[in-house]
Parts: structure tokens; sequence; C-alpha cells
């Protein structure tokens, strides 16, 4: 088994092959950033349910959820805070978005843990009960949501010192885009160090490929799960905080629209890899604004038919993990 | 007289609708290797499946060093001290081959002098020592999978089919550490398929079929017997390998 690299010439490729197809250099660089952000937040959001279904095979359809929740509560947090959200100082701006981002990941996670122990753990191993039973708590948790918060859309203004964009000459970089990089790329980075330079990273590795000989080793792998359970869940509630400024409007089936990309992600990316999580991100990103300019009528239908084309070519995705 | 271990008491555990183990009895001494021969499907995997708690028994008791451990979970019966090497090896394919030993190495950085007696035994383990565990080939992976279960000292090793597709020069190793092993105390339950190394390893037998211990004793009466062998595993040990 050798490392496989084909995959990673993916985005790059991708990229490169759309520029003549776009024709504007400018263009093509201000739609690959776009894309490039997108499929960070994707990750951020994914990067959780891909380890959930590799660690203890859950199919979790209600991970959608979590993302509406972190978006609900940052922008509670942030709409209470407008003063300092609409300052002209970064600094001021930060005041307001550190704390909803918090705000987000921690009220997600604790919804995970909840999530777990009453939904989820009760369906262990039994696949068709995983999908009706977390499509309910998805649909409880929007109509809750709803209650909570009221039907109505909720408009959110990014804060000012992130709103427009730098311009290079022709080329125009959006700032909150920009910034979506790169706290998708931190996300990124702690979770390959977590994964590749910890223990806990070892045995969540090896719990993914098979959970039953970690357990023979001595470990209780529930109880990692429940962490990695939480932790997703938190992940999610950041990029759904994230997804919430990206859109600037948000609606209890904000969690359910973004879940469809996501578990195409994930499908891409090989179930239980991280590592094909954030390429198949970055490619259903990429995909979606590259098509979406060159081809507007048929951007709708652009992931599906890129999930497809990657399935016929790898049917257990970009990088599949071994499995027992 | 030496101390039983491990004990297995009308221990019955069915998989999904099926009845696989019907009340298996016997026992394994302590500081000795015991052989779990059988035909196909006689349940010797199941054996130590629900030994390690991987499957559950749903009748009779197993007691390991006095404790009862038939409900218990797999981990906890792990840190009691039983090490499973499966049939599959189940070695951690995308892991590398030090990494698959630092987790087994339950209790932290695994010891230098034991990881040189195995390096002693299984050379290839240090050839191949930061390569991923799926680029090894079948008899490195049982190498690894051995490996594994005694990088740190154990009570009991749980061995199924350790020799399967290995070639001889590496069963000759395999049987030097099994030895040494027993030699340094720790107790063995090895199912095989291999006769020759039945024989040349154990120092009693437990035989199954369909899904009971039709026979125990010491491996030199079973392997002089050939009437026995005939009977319960369908060829005298003479005919195998």
């Amino acid at each position: 088994m050798k490392r496989d690299w084909i995959p990673l010439v993916l985005v790059p490729a991708v990229a490169v092959a759309a520029l003549p197809l776009v024709g504007s250099p400018s263009s093509w660089v201000t739609l690959t950033l776009a894309g490039l952000a997108m499929g960070l937040m994707i990750f951020v959001m994914a990067s959780g349910l891909t380890l959930t279904f590799g660690l203890m095979d859950v199919l979790n359809f209600g991970h959608g959820a979590f993302i509406a929740v972190g978006a609900y509560v940052a922008a509670s947090v942030m709409l209470a805070m407008t003063p300092w959200m609409t300052a002209d100082s970064l600094w001021t701006n930060l005041v307001a978005v550190g704390p909803a981002v918090l705000a987000a990941i921690v009220v997600s996670g604790a919804l995970g843990l909840g999530f777990e122990r009453v939904i989820v753990r009760p369906v262990y191993g039994q696949h068709l009960r995983q999908i009706l039973v977390t499509t309910g708590g998805l649909i409880v948790a929007e109509q809750l949501l709803k209650v909570i918060w009221g039907p109505e859309q909720i408009t959110l203004s990014r804060p000012t010192a992130l709103r427009g964009a730098f311009l290079w000459g022709d080329v125009a970089i959006e700032k909150y885009r920009l910034l979506a990089v790169v706290v998708g790329l931190a996300v990124f980075a702690v979770l390959a160090i977590t994964l590749n330079r910890t223990r806990i990273g070892l045995l969540i590795r090896a719990g993914v490929e098979n959970g039953e000989m970690v357990e023979a080793l001595g470990y209780r792998i529930r109880r990692l799960f429940v962490g990695v359970f939480v932790a997703g869940s938190a992940l999610a509630g950041l990029g759904g905080a994230m997804w919430g400024l990206y859109q600037e409007t948000i609606t209890a089936a904000i969690g359910a629209q973004v879940a469809v990309l996501v578990f195409i992600v994930i499908i891409i990316g090989g179930l239980g890899s991280v590592g094909g999580c954030f390429i198949g991100a970055l490619l259903v990103g990429l995909t979606a604004n590259y098509v979406g300019f060159i081809a507007p009528k048929v951007a709708l239908g652009s992931n599906i038919l890129l999930m497809a084309l990657v399935l016929l070519w790898r049917p257990q995705g970009l990088f599949p993990v071994a499995r027992r | 007289m030496t101390e039983t271990l491990l004990s297995l008491r009308g221990v019955k555990t069915d998989i999904g609708r099926y009845h696989i183990l019907h009340g298996v009895d016997f026992d394994v001494p302590e500081g000795r290797l015991t052989m779990l021969l059988g035909r196909n499907g006689a349940g010797k995997t199941t054996t130590l499946r629900t030994i390690m708690g991987l499957w559950r028994a749903v009748a009779g008791e197993i007691v390991f060093a006095g404790e009862n451990i038939t409900r218990m979970s797999t981990p906890d019966i792990a840190r009691l001290g039983i090490a499973y090497v499966p049939e599959t090896m189940a070695i951690f394919a995308d892991l590398t081959v030090q990494e698959n030993i630092v987790l087994a190495a339950r209790s932290g950085p695994p010891d230098s002098a034991r990881l040189d007696w195995i390096f002693g035994r299984f050379e290839a383990l240090k050839r191949f020592w930061t390569l991923p565990a799926g680029n090894l080939s079948g008899g490195q992976k049982q190498m690894l999978a051995v490996a594994r279960a005694i990088i740190e000292p154990r009570r009991l090793l749980l061995i199924d089919e350790p020799t399967k597709g290995l070639a001889p020069a590496i069963i000759a190793n395999m049987i030097d550490a099994f030895r040494e092993l027993k030699d340094g105390a720790v107790s063995l339950l090895v199912v095989e398929q291999n006769f020759a190394f039945a024989r040349a390893l154990g120092d009693d037998v437990a035989v199954m079929d369909d899904g009971r211990v039709a026979h125990v004793g010491t491996m030199a009466a079973f392997a002089a017997d050939t009437g026995l062998q005939q009977h319960l595993l369908g060829l005298g040990m003479g005919e195998h390998q």
C-alpha cells in the first residue's frame, strides 16, 4: 500500500482546468478564493461527521441540527452586540464575533452530548433506525429553533471590518472569505496534528479502522466515540456560525440545506477519512463556484455530478479507510 | 499441582438466531499452553471471542484468575491481562508498524528490552518499523499481530490460528517465541489447525466438536491416541503436515 497522491492533485487540477473556461484571470482568482472558502467551511462542518461514522458506523442524519444551532446561537450573540459589530475597528468587531463563535461551539457541543446519549446510543449497530431516529431528531431540532427564535428568517450583517474586499488590480478578494480560509486551514491543521501526533489521535485512527480490536487492546472506544461526537458537534456549530455570516440570513432549515453538501463531501472523501473530507470539501467548493460562473443553469446539480464521477472512479471515495 | 487460570463452565453463545456454543467446559492451567482443536465450524473462534467479551455468552460462566468475567466489557477483560490475536490478525493497516506497537503498549512507551526480544524473533518488524502495516506480507502481519499481544507482559494470550499461511521458518520462530513466553509464566490458549505445530507446542489439549468440548487431556496422551484423533478430528495427527 503506497501513499496515494492522485486525489491530492485533483484540487489544483480542477483549478487549472477552470482557468481557460472562466476566461478572466481576475475572475478566476475571485472564484477560486470563494470556492476554497466555501469548501473549508463545509470541511469544518463535515470533519466530525466523517469521524463519527468511521469510529462507530453511526449514520447521523441529524448533524444539520448542530450546524443550525451554531448559526442561531452565534447570530443571537452578535445581534445582541450590534454596537461592537458595527464599529469600524477590527478588534472591536472581534469582541462580538469571538464570544458568538465560542457560544456556538459550546452550545452545539453540549447539544451533541445530549443527542448522542438520548438519540444515537439506543440505536448503535442499527443503520436503518439510526437514519430514522437522527432524521427525526433533526426535524424536532428545526421546530424547536422556530419555537425559540420564531419562524421568520434572521438577517445578520457581517462585522464592519469583514465587509468588502481587498483589491489588487482587477482582483477582488472578499475579506470574510479570506478569514474563512484561514479558520478552515487552522481547523484542518489542528485536526491533522491531533490525529497524527497524539495518542488520542492514534486511537481514533485505529478505531476508525477496527474499533473491535481497539477494545480488545483494552481501550474503551465508546468514551472515545462520545468525545469525537461532541467535538464533531462543536465543529459543526463553528461551521454553522461561519456559514450564517457567509449567507447573512439564517433560517431553521440552514442545517438541513448545508447537510446535503456535508454528506456529498464525506462520501467523496471516503467515509471515516479526514484527509479525504478535506480534499472532497475543496473540490465541492471549487466546483460549485466555477460551474456557477461558467454554466449557472447546471450549478445546482454540479456537486451531485462531481460525486457520481468520483464514485465511478473510486467507489469507496478518494481515500478509502482500511476497514476490518 | 498447577492452578487453573481460566475456567469455562457451561458456556453457551448465540450469534443472531444461531446457537454456536452449546455448553463449553474446559480449564486453562496457569503457565501452560493449551491447544484448542477441532474441525472447521466446531466453535473454536467463537469460544475465544466469547472469552474476550466480543460475543456475549447467553449462559454459563467464565472465570479468570478467580474473577467472573462473563459479563465484563472487552476493554475490562483486556485490562485484567488477557491479550487476543484474532484469526484475521486485525492489524491497523493505515498505521505504521511502530504505531501498531505503541498503541498495544497501553501503560506507556514500549519497553526497549522487550522490543529487542521481539525484534530478535521477528526481524521484519524492525526493518519495516516506520512503514504502514498494510504494506507487510501476510506472514509479517501475523508477526505484528503476535508482537502486539506480547509487547507488554500479559497473563493469558488467546491466539487464533497463529501459523495460518506462514512459511516454515517463521513457524519455527513462532514456536520458540511461544515457548519462551510460557517459560516466563505466561499462559496460552491457542486455536490451531496445523497439527505438527500443535503437537510441538501444546501441553494440554481441548478438542471441540459441534459447539462443545468433546475431549480434554494432555497433548502427549492425545498425540499417542490415533483412534481418538480419528474420532474427533477426522484424521490421525500423523497424516497432517
